[in-house]
C-alpha cells in the first residue's frame, strides 16, 4: 500500500506538472511533448487502479495514434515551429479564474463528499477478459454504435479535408 | 490508496483542461486540452469502477476513448479547412458571427 502510494504520488506530480505545461509553454511541438507526458502519466494511474487493458488502449490509441493526428495537424496548419508570442488570447485572465473557480469548486465537493474514503483492495480484479464479456454482453448495442460512429468520424474527415 | 487522490488528479487535470480550452489561441491547441478533459473523467470513471466493483467503469472508458479518436479526427479536418480558407488558425480571428 504504501509503495502504491508513493508511486501515485509522483506519477500525479508528473501528470499535473506536464499538463500545466501544455497549456503555458509558447512552443507549440513542446505543448504535443507534454500532453504525451499527461496521457503517460494517465496510463500508469489505470496501472495502479488494476484497469490493465484500458492502460494498453489508451498507450495505443493515445500516445500512438491521436498524438500522431496531432503532430500532422500542427504539421499541416504550418504551425512556426518555435516560441510563439501570441499563444494565449488577451481573455487569459477570466481563463484562469474560470477554471481556479471551477477546480476549486470541485476539490471542494470531492473533499466534501467522499473525504478519506479509502478505495476497496479486496475486490475483483477486472481482466481483459471480463471487460470484452461485458462489452460483447451488456453494451453490444452501444458498443455497435460505436463502430457506426467512427465510421461516420471517418467519412465526415475525408469528406471534410478533401480539396475538389 | 483513497478514492479521492484519484478523484481529486481528475479534478485537477478537468481544470487545467478548462483553462487551456478558453486561453490558447491556435485551434489545434484547442482540441488537446480537450483530450485532456476528456481523458481526466476517464481516470474518474475507472477509479469509480473499482470503488464500486463493477467493470462497467472500464467499458465506459473504452467508450469514451473510441469517441475522443472520433472527435480528433473530425476536429483536425475542421481546423485544416479553416486554415486552407482563412490562412489562420488563431480561433479569436473567427467572429463572422459577431454583430
Amino acid at each position: 500500500m504504501v509503495a502504491q502510494n508513493i508511486a501515485f504520488g509522483i506519477i500525479a506530480a508528473i501528470t499535473v506538472a506536464a499538463a500545466l505545461g501544455m497549456v503555458t509553454t509558447r512552443n507549440i511541438v513542446h505543448a504535443a511533448l507534454f500532453l504525451v507526458a499527461v496521457l503517460g502519466g494517465l496510463a500508469a494511474n489505470y496501472v495502479l487502479l488494476t484497469a490493465e487493458f484500458i492502460a494498453t488502449t489508451q498507450v495505443l490509441v493515445y500516445i500512438g495514434a491521436v498524438m500522431v493526428l496531432f503532430l500532422f495537424g500542427i504539421m499541416l496548419t504550418r504551425a512556426p515551429i518555435g516560441r510563439i508570442p501570441q499563444m494565449t488570447g488577451a481573455t487569459w485572465p477570466v481563463a484562469a479564474l474560470s477554471a481556479l473557480a471551477l477546480g476549486g469548486i470541485t476539490v471542494y465537493a470531492l473533499i466534501d463528499r467522499f473525504g478519506t474514503d479509502s478505495l476497496a483492495t479486496d475486490n475483483t480484479v477486472f481482466r481483459t477478459a471480463d471487460v470484452s464479456d461485458s462489452v460483447f454482453s451488456q453494451y453490444i448495442i452501444p458498443f455497435e454504435a460505436v463502430s457506426v460512429l467512427l465510421l461516420a468520424a471517418l467519412i465526415g474527415a475525408v469528406v471534410l479535408a478533401r480539396r475538389d | 490508496m483513497l478514492l479521492n487522490q484519484f478523484l481529486l488528479l481528475g479534478a485537477l487535470l478537468f481544470a487545467v483542461g478548462v483553462y487551456g480550452v478558453l486561453a490558447r489561441r491556435n485551434g489545434v491547441m484547442v482540441l488537446m486540452s480537450i483530450e485532456l478533459m476528456l481523458n481526466a473523467v476517464n481516470l474518474n470513471l475507472v477509479a469509480f469502477g473499482v470503488q464500486h466493483d463493477v467493470v462497467s467503469g472500464q467499458v465506459f472508458a473504452l467508450f469514451i476513448i473510441a469517441v475522443a479518436a472520433a472527435e480528433v479526427g473530425v476536429g483536425l479536418a475542421i481546423v485544416l479547412l479553416l486554415y486552407r480558407n482563412r490562412k489562420s488558425i488563431a480561433v479569436d480571428e473567427f467572429d463572422l458571427m459577431k454583430g
